[in-house]
């Protein structure tokens, strides 16, 4: 998207603000339908409404409570370390929306198609833990101190299933792009990765079983890594009141609320990127079919998007159903279970690929 | 099962100087008086005595029984004078399914019972409450400190002359 | 080198998400281990105690509402038949039944609110509000009779305050018929839930001739395996005449006694209380004045007298000391809260900070009534 906007304004800065602006307006629309998703589904799930005075069902309620939380007073705690405490949420959401300039929404709305994709979001994903202690520890508060602790341990431990069977993707793709890998599940829901990529050979049908446990991994540790309901550990208000952001008051709480709600549809587009073929349409294209090709990249991001808040709605789903993990309970699944099966996995998607 | 009366008399037999007397003259409930000082000895009796087998306390209360010589300071406030505290003790037997009252009566100007909290755990915190709130002092309680009143609280609330303080760190108290 | 550590104190309360109302928790932690609890309590008194004694006796029930706010009515039964029995007082048996209707409602309403705080301290949001919409159907039919939703001032001294709605009969056929699937409905989504298993089962363990050397009763002391009830094993009103089990804790899914038992104690009590409910609208004596017995003027002669009921908490005891005078000379309530508030440091040493909500939660306290 970059060389095609520099190409047509002929300035690169102009061009790379233009690029970040893109990612940085879906996070804001998305947080706010999301969070409009979240009070509602999670209403209906308890035989209530939800919001439904703002709007149509509540559609404006969002907006309200947004001008709300902007226009409130920021007071800092005395005894906090200000400049740290300033700077955390900013770099949280730095970490969260910097993975989104390598997230293809469609094969041509991409930030930047760098080819160490998968690699590069693994990576600045983590930055979000130093921002995530770096919060806890100056806030100077006791629950935000454990909060933090415990997030940074989860997410640090969680990384490793993750890794583990993106790993095992990358082996069987050959390639850490993430526009490679979705252009690689084209056509047909056939050629996904979780019925086994694309082709008929035998190692296809063999790969399946494999596909869905390595699924199941990543969307378990994904889970975890974005701190949500059953792992929410980190920010259970019942023992921590909000873990690591107890002292973040109006627009830098909100930062918090963006990243966590950035962050769950980060995870859940690599999840389908990797397994659900990206931006790709399970059936064809309307634009092919019409021949329309300027069509087909918006009919792309329709899929990615959709796909992307369907993985969203199931944590959502998750975590209006499950009560929540304890912290030891949630570090023996993952280093007891998550990690060993991991590499099982990992080690038979490598001998079948040999095959 | 026993009736108060069967108890009263084995206590009687069992410790002839520390049981006092039972006053079964009362329209409800028969109370056995017990010697302030040896509660405790009577206690560990009645709890592991195989035919009592009192297993819980059920109640502790501490009860001001206003029974001293009534005076009026200059302010015209009540002021009592020697008299007795008392602190009524509700035992229950949850196998044996009986109960029995007994009462300790202590001097007001030195209200010493000896404390039960070794023998029941949760006489420790009745215990806390009879004297934050009536300034009974129990004797080998193991943390004997105000518990529904602030700490630095001054006076004894449920006593029948107790006097509001006017402040309260410097906070009026009305 | 090695790292130097140190413990940390960390005050949980008085104002904290799932403290149940304000109460201090003084936890000494290393890291996520908890050493020892210390609980403070004191921020709701209110002299309860020393109010009764400037009131005359039937003045006395309002207040003793404001205690266990969550099983008012059982507060003023308690008082009422203590004061009953210290003047003598026989109650009409229609009274009795009203009384009886009214306080399985109550416990139905209070164990409602004891589980799915519970839930909600386990993490799990949605059978909390599934619990609080059948608990807002009786309180619908407390409002019918009453007026009042929460405090109720219903059960007098020798009667009460207002006879039944009409439709009272029938409306509360439809809730318990409507109510059982809930139950139900809890159990699938919570009590045989994995992750809630896991995060109850074995953690809070109390052993039971601790739980009695505690004076724990009601459904604290049946978790942990003793059938004790006073509404079987001493009883009150009319409770004999009708057929009910005592639910104890069986350990099903960990140790005797743990929190687990001692949660799914109170579901299945539901579902007793269900039981003696309809028994009870079946006997219903259809008429009668439920104000017949109530005294002018209540002068009870000099004496004294302790009074219990089991209350969705336990054991709630009254003993009241009469001079002979209209005003009762000295009134101590036994709350149950206060003396299970007591375990938590025996039940929580050793556990992690995740446990103390839920053994908190499992105890089902009510802080009007431990601070009274």
């Amino acid at each position: 998207m970059y060389e095609f906007l520099n190409e047509l304004l002929g300035n690169q800065i102009l061009a790379m603000l233009l690029t970040a602006a893109v990612p940085l307006v879906f996070i804001l629309l998305f947080t706010l339908f999301a969070v409009w998703l979240e009070r509602k589904v999670s209403a209906h799930m308890q035989d209530r409404l939800g919001p439904m005075r703002v709007g149509w069902h509540g559609s404006l309620q969002l907006i309200a409570d947004f001008l709300k939380i902007l226009q409130k007073e920021a007071p800092v705690s005395l005894e906090a370390d200000k400049p740290l405490y300033n700077f955390a949420p900013v770099l949280v959401f730095a970490g969260s929306f910097a993975a989104f300039a390598a997230i293809p929404f469609s094969s041509k709305l991409i930030g930047s198609e760098i080819e160490l994709g998968l690699f590069y979001i693994l990576a600045v994903s983590s930055f979000m833990v130093i921002g995530i202690l770096m919060a806890g520890w100056s806030s100077n508060n006791k629950y935000s101190l454990l909060g933090a602790m415990r997030s940074a341990a989860q997410i640090v431990s969680y990384e490793i299933p993750t890794a583990l069977v993106v790993l095992g993707m990358i082996m069987l793709t050959g390639t850490l792009s993430l526009t490679k890998i979705s252009e690689m599940q084209t056509s047909s829901f056939w050629n996904w990765y979780i019925l086994g990529g694309p082709g008929l050979s035998l190692s296809k049908f063999l790969l399946i079983p494999f596909m869905i446990i390595g699924f199941i991994i990543i969307y378990i540790s994904t889970l975890a890594e974005v701190n949500r309901t059953p792992f929410d550990i980190p920010e259970a208000e019942s023992e921590l009141v909000a873990g690591y952001f107890t002292e973040y008051p109006g627009i830098k709480y909100a930062m918090f609320m963006l990243t966590e709600y950035a962050n769950m549809f980060a995870v859940s587009a690599i999840v389908s990127i990797l397994f659900f073929g990206g931006y790709q349409s399970p059936v064809g294209y309307l634009g092919n079919m019409l021949g329309i090709h300027w069509m087909i990249p918006f009919e792309q991001a329709f899929w990615f998007i959709s796909k992307g808040l369907f993985f969203v709605f199931v944590q959502i789903w998750l975590r209006w159903t499950l009560p929540r993990l304890r912290v030891d309970q949630l570090m023996a699944l993952c280093w007891k279970y998550l990690i060993p099966y991991a590499f099982l996995n990992l080690i038979i998607i490598g001998i079948i690929s040999l095959l | 099962m026993k009736t108060r009366e069967e108890i009263f008399e084995i206590l009687k037999a069992q410790f002839p100087d520390a049981v006092l007397g039972i006053d079964a003259s009362l329209p409800t409930e028969p109370l056995i008086s017990i010697d302030p000082l040896k509660i405790k000895d009577i206690c560990v009796f009645l709890r592991d005595s195989e035919e009592l087998k009192f297993d819980s306390l059920m109640l502790l209360s501490g009860v001001d029984d206003a029974n001293g010589t009534k005076t009026k300071d200059e302010q015209g406030h009540d002021v009592i004078t020697g008299g007795t505290l008392s602190v009524y003790y509700h035992l229950d037997s949850v196998y044996l399914k009986h109960r029995v009252t007994l009462k300790v009566s202590a001097p007001r100007e030195n209200p010493d019972v000896e404390s039960v909290s070794y023998v029941w755990r949760s006489a420790d915190w009745h215990e806390r409450e009879a004297f934050d709130l009536l300034g009974i002092n129990f004797l080998n309680h193991p943390n004997l400190i105000r518990i529904l009143m602030p700490y630095d609280w001054e006076g004894y609330p449920l006593r029948k002359d107790y006097k509001n303080p006017e402040f309260y760190l410097g906070m009026k108290v009305n | 080198m090695a790292l130097k550590t140190e413990r940390m104190v960390l005050n949980m309360g008085p104002q904290h998400p799932s403290t149940h109302g304000v109460l201090r928790l003084e936890l000494e932690i290393e890291g996520e281990l908890v050493t020892k609890v210390t609980p403070h309590i004191g921020y709701l008194h209110r002299c309860f105690e020393k109010h009764c004694e400037a009131m005359m006796y039937n003045q006395v029930v309002p207040y003793t509402d404001r205690m266990d706010y969550l099983a008012s009515m059982y507060n003023n039964w308690g008082y009422a038949l203590a004061v009953e029995k210290l003047c003598g007082i026989q109650v009409p048996e229609r009274v009795e039944y009203i009384r009886v209707i009214m306080g399985e409602l109550q416990r139905i309403a209070s164990h409602a609110v004891a589980v799915g705080t519970f839930g909600l301290d386990i993490g799990a949001w949605t059978p909390f509000l599934y619990l609080f919409r059948d608990r807002e159907r009786i309180l619908t039919l407390f409002e019918m009779t009453c007026g009042a939703r929460l405090l109720y001032n219903y059960i007098w001294v020798g009667g009460l305050s207002h006879d039944i709605h009409p439709d009272f009969v029938r409306m509360t056929r439809e809730f318990l018929e409507s109510f059982k699937p809930t139950v139900t409905e809890v159990n699938n989504l919570l009590s045989y839930n994995k992750i809630f298993i896991e995060r109850t089962a074995n953690i809070g363990v109390l052993p039971l001739d601790t739980a009695i050397n505690y004076g724990c009763t009601g459904p604290t002391l049946r978790g942990s395996g003793l059938a004790y009830d006073l509404r079987r094993d001493d009883t009150y009103s009319i409770y004999n005449k009708f057929d009910f089990n005592v639910i104890t804790g069986q350990g099903l899914q960990g140790t005797l006694g743990d929190t687990w038992d001692r949660y799914y104690v109170r579901v299945q009590e539901m579902l007793e209380s269900v039981k003696i409910i309809e028994q009870a609208l079946d006997q219903l004596p259809a008429e009668g004045d439920v104000q017949s017995a109530i005294p002018k003027r209540i002068k009870p002669p000099k004496g004294h007298v302790y009074t219990r009921v089991e209350n969705p908490r336990g054991e709630l005891g009254y003993f009241i000391i009469s001079d002979g005078n209209t005003n009762p000379f000295r009134v101590k309530v036994r709350p149950p809260s206060f003396v299970h508030l007591e375990i938590m440091d025996d039940l929580t040493r050793g556990h992690l900070i995740s446990d103390i909500m839920a053994i908190l939660g499992s105890i089902d306290i009510v802080l009007g009534e431990v601070d009274r």
